[in-house]
């Protein structure tokens, strides 16, 4: 590959900003036709190993996930042209991994149901390419309609509205269904969708915009006790409102890890709003009440965490999962079975909730590592577009935003691990699910739109050159 | 297929794999690099068709400004040959969030190999040390300049 800097193209230099300020569109091109090439490799593998050939829509499958980078890449590229240029492709990598291996377990339950002689399943990485077609429509989309992520914060309001209504909707009798014992998903007609994916976009915007009022206050502190500034009890009301919410939607949808989520994402945000580090004490000390209360009393939270302390007593049983994931994560080792070679299919919801130990069988240790690396990188830049960017809002929204997808990641793969008790989360653009990878996507469009704003070389609409003549003529530059 | 062509496919798949991950780190480490080594060279490319060594020797005495006090601490401007602006106002190069500064609080501009303060008629007053800038005034390096609860400094 050719460095970027250097072989920057006479586009580039045409314009009148300095070449240390190329935006760098070139080497997330560059990264992005790597991703690529490696989802080509990864994907033909797969058929031929499983298949013994390539499978006949290979080519077809190939044209349109490239034209689709192409898409996202130029919608970038005209929109936010100063944008990060290494999210999307961390991402890319993150959903092509996914991708294969949704289509490897396809073609390993089609194998078995084949051999059973019973009705071929139908294809889920089709279902998840179609939503990943959707999802890059939307962001494009995002990018056009948010011109400035500071226009959000208008909509403080709105959004913890239309958020909370979001994640209580399948509540409501009639259009919530339960899958797999947790109240999620909302069924309209033939579709389902999981609102509490998007209301977490949604939330975050309220928490970044409430919090630009009211940190002055919350970082005020009145008694200090054992070196920790305690914070006035009024102000603790925001973070007991959180705590509570969460916990409703822990008792009313018996989703553990949506409600760890939410928790979590407040607490980061009121201490990096506020700089205070009691509020992360307060936090977790709520966060320990909250998972003895819950533990104490609601049934799945208990079968929870008995699986995880104790998981090999019930591994032919309520712990099947788990259990079978582990042996999934061992028999990889390190170098894993490489693609199409492993079991990944015995685990029951491989697709979805264990894709993380399904990548971890067939990839090993270092891809595994490889994995996490990626989401690492997404969120490093998430936070360096917060520290980059001028506006309070944008700091606290772009590190809300990657701190949600740092959150999920380790909730997910710590459960899947063992680390901590197991949650039902999507692995971000990872794991089948079609509502996770849209408001995934967009999530990514808008930390490319913050990164846009903190990355332009002139702040102000202002042409360079006025404001040099200006300048030298020793006026008012403003 | 063989069992050696699976085992090469296997691991070469974990290679690339790798090199992806090193090079996004590689790039992004330029990325790291670039505001505080390359801005010379940067810069001096800006610079085209103006008074070039002059701004250039400017450059060699502050190439950023760095908040050292305030809500905004740690955030670093980069300096060209554009002023500076500072205030609460949205249109301000640097937007400090800081109820003891005015919308339009100080401007900092290059002037003649310096960076010159000059108060924007700020409510509480813009301070090199303990001294208030009343008018044009030669920020030096390192010097700390207070607006309202916030402090910033040039480096190099």
């Amino acid at each position: 590959m050719t460095d970027p800097a250097t072989a920057a193209p006479a586009a580039d230099s045409s314009d009148d900003r300095p070449g240390r300020t190329s935006n760098r569109r070139n080497v997330e091109r560059n990264l992005l036709a790597l991703a690529f090439v490696i989802g080509i490799l990864a994907y033909a593998t797969v058929d031929i190993v499983v298949l013994g050939g390539l499978s006949p829509d290979f080519g077809v499958a190939i044209a349109v996930f490239g034209a689709l980078l192409v898409v996202a890449h130029i919608g970038v590229r005209i929109l936010a042209p100063f944008a990060d240029p290494f999210i999307l492709p961390a991402v890319v990598m993150l959903n092509i991994l996914g991708l294969v291996m949704i289509h490897r377990l396809d073609l390993a339950d089609q194998l078995r149901a084949q051999a059973n002689g019973t009705e071929l399943p139908r294809a889920d990485a089709e279902a998840q390419f179609t939503w990943l077609m959707l999802a890059v429509g939307l962001f494009v989309l995002t990018l056009l309609l948010i011109r400035d992520h500071r226009r959000l914060q208008r909509y403080t309001y709105t959004a913890a509205l239309v958020g909370v209504i979001l994640l209580l909707l399948p509540l409501v009798p009639g259009i919530g269904t339960s899958i797999n014992g947790a109240t999620l998903w909302i069924q309209v007609g033939p579709f389902s969708f999981q609102p509490s994916e998007l209301s977490k976009i949604l939330l975050t915007i309220f928490f970044a915009g409430y919090l630009v009022l009211k940190r002055e206050s919350m970082a005020i502190v009145r008694t200090k006790v054992m070196g920790l500034g305690i914070p006035r009890g009024r102000d603790l009301g925001p973070i007991v409102v959180a705590w509570a919410f969460a916990l409703v939607v822990l008792a009313l949808e018996k989703d553990l890890g949506t409600a760890l989520m939410f928790f979590g994402l407040f607490v980061v945000m009121v201490y990096v709003a506020t700089g205070r580090r009691s509020w992360l004490v307060i936090g977790a000390g709520l966060l320990v009440i909250g998972g003895l209360l819950g533990y104490l009393v609601f049934s799945h939270v208990q079968l929870r965490v008995n699986i995880w302390l104790d998981t090999w007593s019930y591994a032919q049983d309520e712990s099947f999962q788990l259990a079978q994931g582990l042996f999934g994560l061992a028999s990889g080792g390190l170098l894993g079975s490489g693609w199409g070679s492993g079991y990944p299919q015995f685990v029951p919801f491989a697709k979805s909730d264990f894709i993380a130990a399904a990548i971890g069988e067939e990839l090993g240790l270092t891809g595994m590592f490889a994995v996490i690396l990626l989401y690492a990188i997404v969120v490093e830049r998430g936070f360096r577009a917060a520290v980059a960017v001028r506006d309070p809002f944008g700091k606290l929204l772009a590190v809300g935003l990657s701190s949600v997808l740092a959150l999920q990641t380790f909730v997910v793969i710590g459960g899947v691990t063992r680390l901590i008790p197991l949650t039902g989360l999507t692995t971000p653009f990872l794991a089948y699910g079609g509502s996770a990878l849209l408001a995934n996507w967009i999530t990514v469009a808008l930390l490319l739109r913050i990164s846009d704003r903190a990355r332009r070389p002139a702040p102000d609409a202002t042409p360079l050159t006025e404001v040099q003549a200006i300048d030298v003529a020793g006026g008012d530059g403003r | 297929m063989s069992e050696l062509a699976l085992t090469l496919l296997r691991l070469g798949f974990l290679f690339l794999l790798w090199v992806f991950v090193f090079l996004v780190v590689s790039a992004l480490r330029r990325d790291l690099a670039a505001p505080s080594s390359s801005p010379v060279a940067g810069l001096a490319v800006a610079g085209q068709g103006g008074p070039r060594t002059s701004r250039r020797k400017a450059k060699q005495t502050a190439s950023k400004l760095v908040v050292i006090e305030g809500n905004l601490s740690g955030t670093v401007i980069p300096l060209g040959s554009s002023p500076v602006t500072m205030g609460r106002a949205a249109d301000c190069t640097l937007v400090l969030d800081d109820d003891y500064a005015s919308s339009h609080h100080c401007r900092l501009y290059p002037h003649e190999n310096a960076w010159v303060v000059e108060d924007l008629g700020s409510t509480n007053g813009t301070w090199i040390d303990r001294t208030r800038v009343t008018g044009p005034t030669v920020l030096a390096m390192g010097q700390p300049l207070r607006i309202g609860r916030t402090v910033v400094e040039l480096r190099t």
